[in-house]
């Protein structure tokens, strides 16, 4: 029989996350042969609709249909996909806010190996799954042997797999609702809420086209004047990554990443910034990308166009110098 | 209120560049500089918050070797009032469900109300608060970035999600969190307060203390295992601009203007 590799599926007003079709690669990665299960969780017509736009590239389905799944509450799907995980599955979630409230405790709960944050699988050899990790925000690789034999929960990252939709399948949707809710609504003592929305700031990065980034190596609040100068000179918007946000530097809607906003520059000047994926992730559109930065083996320099190995503090002021130059 | 928080010892990524070593078992530690996990300091200033609003009492714990002493002390430094080392040969090679599960033992062994943990480490696996909970049956609530005590049954959380939106949830105690930068303002530590703790009792717990047996956790125990470090090879990589710093600010001028950097 083949081997099976089932898959979440992160979904939102009836459409299904990039991650889905992300993760038919990764498991074609782990196992060529394997057969493509989609676990979808939710409730009423958009999860039908999520369902049959993804049985187009799943052989299966399955499909949990509930109102009290309206929202994906991680603390209410662990004890029900404890219920229904076969055992000794291997189970894809994206590396996502849902996977890394999720899947810890999941494992545990299953009793199965677990590995976050994987961008890339090299195979099953002798029972044992090789797999690719990032530490140090990406500035070294790990080869992870993980013992599958009880199974494994892993995380993928986003955007680390390239989006499969070479083969199409008709796959079969099974309601599992039934056999997930066998016992009811599991009692837990996290309750949902509510969502509040990100504070909308003062400039809307998400329309600039020439963005100026600021990161830690800016080291001290009174140097982001030579950022903003830099900006003025070349008639761009200045964002920030995480830490510039933390420190209360600038204000929350500046930050770019994938808990601040998704930018689509045409042009993106990384300064002082590492490159962690968690950054990158809000970077779209394939802007022409400019990193200064001291350390040449920083991770950004793996995706910038060009780069500059030097002490921003310095380069910056000589740049906005020579700029303001020519426009005179 | 009684907390435990967990705190790590990690290279400090923003002093070191990170290289692998000659054989590529590991990276090259010799001139790393250490310090407490980014994302713990803010789940120590948390605590701190909650205790001097409250009251009760704050112990940080760390699973390492005795260079671990340290981050404890620092973090005892800033605010908390207790450290527990929990140390042992047979720790080494732990994976993060054994490091789970260490503390796990030493939670058995005492009475909290509220376990924080850091979003994630070095290695960026975010597993540890995540698994203690489960282990414990106790609910969690991760990369949370806002928290208020209702009373002593329950607290409300905002989990950062995608896009800075925050989820906000009701939450039983006892209950374990992982906390995510920007929550708080980690406040300063001073050589002057370091040299306060300096011989405050710091108690050592091994395998023996927390009835925890050797298979269960090092080398042997874990079900995911690295096998080598290595430089990832990520394609081309950007051109890197060489010359003097005027040669390069031409260069990329030259650059910006053929791209539309320039308005
Ligand atoms: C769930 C989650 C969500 C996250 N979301 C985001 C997000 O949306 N956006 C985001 O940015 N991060 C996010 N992060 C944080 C992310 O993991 C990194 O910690 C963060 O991006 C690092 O920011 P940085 O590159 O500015 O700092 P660092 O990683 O500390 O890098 C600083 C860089 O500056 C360089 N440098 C230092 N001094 C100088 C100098 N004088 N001249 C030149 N270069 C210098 C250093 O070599 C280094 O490469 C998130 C993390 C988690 C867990
Ligand atoms: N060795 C350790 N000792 C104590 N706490 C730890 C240890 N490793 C991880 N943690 C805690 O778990 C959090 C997440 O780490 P990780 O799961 O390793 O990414 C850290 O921020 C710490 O709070």
């Amino acid at each position: 029989m083949a081997r099976e590799v089932i898959a979440y599926i992160i979904h939102k007003e009836g459409i299904a996350d990039d991650t889905a079709i992300e993760m038919i690669s990764a498991a074609h990665k782990i196992d060529p042969d394997a057969k493509l299960i989609a676990l979808v969780a939710g409730s009423g017509p958009q999860l039908d609709t999520v369902c049959n736009q993804i049985a187009a590239s799943f052989q299966e389905v399955w499909k949990i249909d509930n109102e009290a799944l309206a929202y994906p509450d991680a603390e209410l799907i662990r004890p029900i996909l404890t219920g229904i995980l076969p055992s000794g599955s291997i189970v894809l979630f994206p590396n996502n806010t849902f996977g890394m409230d999720l899947t810890p405790g999941l494992s545990i709960k299953l009793d199965t190996a677990y590995l976050a944050d994987v961008v890339d699988f090299e195979g099953i050899e002798k029972g044992k799954l090789k797999t690719v990790r990032q530490e140090y925000s990406g500035q070294v690789s790990t080869h992870v042997l993980c013992d599958i034999s009880k199974g494994i929960i892993i995380t993928v990252r986003p955007g680390a797999f390239k989006a499969d939709e070479s083969k199409t399948f008709n796959g079969s949707i099974i309601d599992k609702t039934n056999e997930a809710f066998q016992e009811g609504i599991p009692r837990v003592a996290r309750r949902f809420l509510e969502i509040v929305e990100a504070e909308v700031g003062e400039v809307d990065i998400t329309k600039s086209e020439i963005l100026i980034s600021v990161g830690r190596g800016i080291e001290d609040e009174d140097n982001l004047e030579i950022v903003f100068d830099l900006a003025e000179a070349l008639g761009g918007d200045v964002s920030c990554s995480r830490p510039i946000v933390d420190a209360k530097w600038m204000e929350k809607s500046r930050q770019v990443g994938t808990s601040g906003q998704t930018v689509k520059p045409k042009v993106y000047i990384a300064l002082g910034i590492s490159g962690s994926f968690q950054h990158l992730g809000g970077i779209k559109g394939a802007p022409f990308i400019v990193a200064v930065n001291k350390n040449p083996k920083a991770p950004i320099f793996q995706i910038a166009d060009v780069g500059v190995v030097q002490d921003l503090l310095d380069f910056i002021p000589e740049l906005t110098d020579k700029i303001n130059e020519i426009k005179g | 209120m009684e907390i435990l928080v967990c705190v790590k010892r990690v290279p400090d990524t923003s002093e070191n560049e990170i290289e692998v070593n000659s054989d590529g078992t590991d990276i090259e530690r010799g001139d790393l500089v250490y310090s407490v996990n980014e994302w713990d300091n803010y789940a120590v200033e948390e605590a701190i918050q909650i205790r001097d609003k409250i009251g009760g009492s704050i112990t940080v714990v760390s699973v390492g070797d005795d260079d671990a002493e340290e981050v404890i002390r620092r973090e005892m430094a800033m605010g908390a009032d207790r450290g527990i080392l929990l140390s042992d040969k047979v720790f080494e090679g732990a994976d993060g469900r054994a490091i789970a599960s260490i503390i796990k033992a030493e939670v058995d062994k005492g009475k909290y109300d509220l376990i924080l943990t850091g979003a994630q480490a070095d290695d960026g696996a975010g597993q540890v608060g995540g698994m203690l909970a489960a282990m414990l049956d106790w609910p969690y609530a991760s990369l949370v970035n806002y928290l208020e005590v209702i009373d002593n049954q329950k607290i409300k959380v905002g989990r950062e999600i995608e896009g800075g939106n925050q989820e906000i949830h009701e939450i039983n105690l006892p209950c374990v969190l992982s906390i995510q930068t920007g929550i708080n303002e980690p406040r300063y530590v001073g050589i002057r307060g370091i040299r306060k703790v300096a011989s405050a009792e710091l108690p050592i717990h091994g395998a023996k203390e927390l009835g925890i047996s050797p298979e269960a956790v090092g080398h042997t125990g874990a079900k995911v295992q690295k096998v080598d470090y290595f430089v990832p090879d990520l394609g081309e990589g950007a051109e890197i601009l060489e010359g003097s710093t005027d040669e390069i600010v031409e260069q990329l001028v030259e650059l910006l203007k053929s791209k539309g950097g320039i308005k």
